[in-house]
C-alpha cells in the first residue's frame, strides 16, 4: 500500500505543475505586474496622506527595485521555476498587504477551514446515506417521491441566497436570534472555560455555516446513493441473501450496503472544489477567519502572492482529497486492488 | 412483375420510415414526451415566461411613458428611447433630462413599474414593499421590482453565453478525443482531470477581480472553467459511436475526418450533451450570483439579484431585499433544473425501460 501511495503522489506533481502554471500565467496575463500594482497601493495611500506627486521618481525607482526582488525581470519560465522551487519550501514569498511572511497567514487559518469542510463532508454523507437508502428500499412510495422533491429543491438553493436568509432572520436582526451572526466565539469567550462549556460555544457557531455548506451535498449525494441502492439490489446476490431467509435489515445492512457505497465514495472527491468554493462565501459572509475570507480578503487587495498560495493550496487539498477517496474506495471494495485503477 | 414487386417494397419502406419517424422529426417527438412530463413543462413555462420579462425588461420598468401628451404634442418617450440610442431621432428639446413624472399638465401612461433600476431616490432608502415600490427600494432608494426586471437579462445571458463557450470548447474536445483516441485521448484526459482539481470558484474570483469587471469577462470565466462535464459526456459518446458500422462505411469511402466527426457523428453524441447544457446554465446562473454578491466580476453600478441580495447582508432588517432576488435566483435555476431533468428522462436511453 505503501508503494502505491507513493506512486500517486508523484503522480499529482505533474497535475499540480499544471494546475499552478494555469493560475501563475493567468497572474501573469493581468495588466501591470506585481510590481507596479504594489507601487499603485503605495500610491493611492500616498495620495491619501497628501504626499507630494513629485515623489513620482522615487516611485518609479521603488517599481524598478521591487521587479528585481520579484525576478520580475527574468524571462516567464524562470520566473515559474524559481516560485516552484520557494513553493518546495513553503516559501510563498511575502503578502504586499502587510509585509507578513504569506505561509504564516495560511497556517494560521489552514485549521479553520479544515474543521468547517471535514464537519461539513461528514455531515453531508451523514444525512445523504441514509436518506439514500431509504429512498431506495421505499421506492416510488410517497416518502420516497417527498424526498427526491425536497433534494431536487435544495439542489437549488443558491447558497448566497440560504445564508442571507439565515442572517436576516435567525440571526438577530429584527427577526430571531437563534444563532450567531458570525466569528467563531462568543464576545465574552474565556479560555478558562470548563471544556463542555467551549465545545457547546464552538457547536453554536459552527452550525449554520456547515449545514449552510452542507445543504447543497444532501441532495446530490442523496440521489447517488439511492441510485446505487437500486443497482445493487437488483443483484442476484441479494436475491440469494433473501432467499435464504435473511432479515431483509441483514440483507441491506450487510449486504447490500456495502457495495452500493462505492459510487458514492468516489463522489467525496468532486465535492471538494465545491466545498472550497463554497467556504469562500460562507466564510466571508459569517466572518468566519479561514482560508476562504483570506482568499477574499487578498482578491479584493489584489494581494498576488497570497491569492498564489491560496490556490495552490486548495489545488493540493483538492489532489489529497482525491487520492483519500480513492484509497477509501479500495477499503469499501476490496476488488479494487491498490494500483489497478489508473490515477 | 418484377416491378411490381420493387414498387411493393419501396411503398413498404416507405411505411417503415414514416413509422420509425414521428412526424415534424426527432426533435418534435422528444417535444412531445417531454409535454407529457408536468413538472418539467412547468419549468420549461418559467424559463420562458423569464426570457419574456428579461426582452421586455424597458417596457416593464421604466421611469418614461409608453404615451405622453404633453404642451399638446404627443410622444411615445420607451420607443423614443431606442431611436435616440440607435441615433435616429432626438429629445425634443422641453424633454431633455427631464422627470416624465413632474412634468406639469401632462398625461401619461407608465409601465407597471414606473422606475428604472438606476433610478436613485435618497428620499426613500430601505423602504419596505409599499404600494409605490412593490419588492420595497435599496439602499440608495433604488426600486428593487425594477433592478430585478433588467437583472434578468444579465442572469439569463450569462447563463446562455457562458455555456455556449463551454459547449464549443467541451464539444471539441471532447469529439477530437473520443475520435482519434490514442495520444490525443490521453492529452486531453490529463487536462480533463487538471480541471476537475482545480479550485474554480478561486480562480473565478481571482480573474474576476485582476481584471476590469465587465459582464463579458464574467461569461467568458464561467464558460472557460465550465467545459469538463460537456466534454466528458461528447468523449464517452464519440468513443461509443465511433466504432458504429455507419462510421467505419464513411471512412471506408474516404470522408474527411472533420465530416465524419461534426456531420456524422455529432448529431447522434447531442442528446446526453443537451442535457449538460441545460443543467449548465443554471449552474452559470448560480456562479454569476455568487459572484455578484460577492461584489466581483460585475461593473459596481450595474443592478443584478446577486448585488441586491449583497446589500441584504450589510441591513439585515431589510428582508425584502433578501427574499425577493435570492427567490429569484432560486426559481430560475429550479425551473432550469427541471426542465434539464424532463430532457433527461426523454433523451438518455439507459434510464428507459
Amino acid at each position: 500500500m505503501a508503494a502505491y501511495v507513493l506512486k500517486r503522489i508523484l503522480l499529482m506533481i505533474p497535475t499540480f505543475i499544471g494546475i499552478t502554471l494555469i493560475g501563475f500565467l493567468i497572474m501573469r496575463l493581468a495588466p501591470g505586474d506585481p510590481a507596479e500594482l504594489r507601487a499603485a497601493g503605495g500610491l493611492a495611500a500616498a495620495g491619501g496622506a497628501g504626499v507630494a506627486i513629485d515623489k513620482r521618481v522615487s516611485i518609479d525607482e521603488a517599481v524598478a527595485q521591487w521587479r528585481r526582488q520579484y525576478g520580475l525581470d527574468r524571462p516567464l519560465h524562470v520566473q515559474y521555476g524559481v516560485w516552484l522551487k520557494n513553493v518546495v519550501t513553503l516559501d510563498f514569498g511575502e503578502s504586499f498587504k502587510d509585509n507578513q511572511p504569506v505561509w504564516n497567514k495560511i497556517a494560521e487559518r489552514l485549521p479553520i477551514t479544515i474543521k468547517l469542510n471535514v464537519l461539513s463532508i461528514l455531515l453531508v454523507y451523514l444525512v445523504a446515506i441514509p436518506l439514500g437508502i431509504y429512498s431506495a428500499t421505499h421506492r416510488n412510495t410517497l416518502g420516497d417521491q417527498v424526498t427526491t422533491l425536497w433534494a431536487f429543491v435544495l439542489f437549488a438553493v443558491p447558497t448566497v441566497w440560504a445564508a442571507t436568509m439565515a442572517l436576516v432572520f435567525i440571526c438577530g436582526g429584527d427577526f430571531w436570534y437563534l444563532f450567531p451572526p458570525g466569528g467563531l466565539t462568543s464576545i465574552d469567550y474565556d479560555p478558562a472555560w470548563p471544556l463542555w462549556r467551549k465545545i457547546k460555544d464552538q457547536a453554536w457557531h459552527l452550525f449554520l455555516p456547515v449545514v449552510l455548506l452542507s445543504y447543497g451535498g444532501f441532495a446530490g449525494l442523496s440521489r447517488y446513493m439511492r441510485a446505487s441502492m437500486l443497482e445493487v439490489l437488483g443483484q442476484d446476490y441479494v436475491q440469494v441473501a433473501r432467499a435464504k431467509g435473511l432479515h431483509e435489515r441483514a440483507v441491506i445492512a450487510k449486504h447490500a450496503l456495502r457495495n452500493s457505497l462505492i459510487p458514492v465514495v468516489t463522489i467525496l472527491a468532486s465535492l471538494l472544489p465545491a466545498l472550497i468554493g463554497g467556504s469562500v462565501i460562507i466564510e466571508t459572509i459569517f466572518s468566519i477567519p479561514g482560508l476562504g475570507q483570506l482568499g477574499y480578503e487578498s482578491v479584493l487587495a489584489r494581494d498576488y502572492p497570497t491569492i498564489m498560495a491560496l490556490y495552490s493550496v486548495s489545488a493540493v487539498l483538492t489532489l489529497i482529497g482525491i487520492l483519500i477517496s480513492d484509497l477509501l474506495l479500495s477499503v469499501v471494495d476490496p476488488r479494487i486492488a491498490f494500483g489497478s485503477r489508473r490515477g | 412483375m418484377r416491378t411490381d414487386a420493387v414498387a411493393g417494397a419501396r411503398a413498404r419502406d416507405a411505411e417503415a420510415e414514416k413509422a420509425a419517424v414521428p412526424r415534424g422529426g426527432l426533435w418534435y417527438g422528444v417535444w412531445k414526451q417531454f409535454r407529457r412530463n408536468r413538472i418539467a413543462l412547468a419549468g420549461f413555462y418559467v424559463v420562458a415566461a423569464l426570457a419574456l420579462v428579461a426582452l421586455l425588461a424597458d417596457f416593464l420598468a421604466n421611469d418614461k411613458p409608453y404615451y405622453l401628451v404633453y404642451r399638446n404634442e404627443r410622444y411615445f418617450p420607451i420607443f423614443r428611447s431606442y431611436l435616440v440610442s440607435a441615433g435616429l431621432a432626438q429629445w425634443p428639446a422641453e424633454l431633455v433630462n427631464v422627470d416624465f413624472k413632474k412634468l406639469e399638465g401632462a398625461k401619461a401612461i407608465f409601465p407597471p413599474v414606473p422606475y428604472r433600476p438606476s433610478s436613485i431616490d435618497l428620499l426613500a432608502p430601505l423602504e419596505p414593499p409599499s404600494k409605490r415600490h412593490w419588492f420595497g427600494t435599496d439602499r440608495l432608494g433604488r426600486d428593487v421590482m425594477a433592478g430585478m426586471i433588467h437583472g434578468s437579462r444579465i442572469s439569463l445571458s450569462i447563463g446562455f453565453v457562458a455555456v455556449g463557450i463551454a459547449v464549443v470548447i467541451g464539444v471539441i474536445l471532447g469529439a477530437l478525443a473520443g475520435y482519434f483516441g490514442s495520444w490525443a485521448d490521453i492529452a486531453i484526459s490529463r487536462l480533463f482531470e487538471i480541471m476537475l482539481s482545480i479550485p474554480t470558484f478561486f480562480l473565478l474570483i481571482t480573474v474576476a477581480a485582476i481584471f476590469r469587471p465587465s459582464i463579458f469577462l464574467t461569461m467568458a470565466i464561467i464558460g472557460l472553467t465550465s467545459w469538463v462535464g460537456i466534454a466528458r459526456f461528447t468523449r464517452s459518446e464519440f468513443l461509443r459511436i465511433r466504432s458504429l458500422d455507419y462510421v467505419t462505411a464513411a471512412v471506408a469511402i474516404g470522408v474527411s475526418n472533420r465530416k465524419i466527426m461534426f456531420q456524422h457523428i455529432l448529431p447522434n453524441a447531442l442528446a446526453p450533451v443537451i442535457v449538460s447544457v441545460v443543467l449548465g446554465i443554471a449552474g452559470a446562473i448560480l456562479v454569476e450570483s455568487s459572484l455578484s454578491f460577492l461584489g466581483i466580476g460585475v461593473p459596481a453600478e450595474l443592478v443584478t439579484w446577486g448585488s441586491i441580495l449583497n446589500e441584504a447582508s450589510g441591513a439585515t432588517f431589510a428582508w425584502w431585499l433578501a427574499v425577493f432576488p435570492g427567490g429569484a435566483i432560486f426559481i430560475t435555476v429550479l425551473a432550469y433544473y427541471l426542465v434539464g431533468e424532463g430532457l433527461r428522462e426523454v433523451l438518455d436511453p439507459r434510464l428507459r425501460g
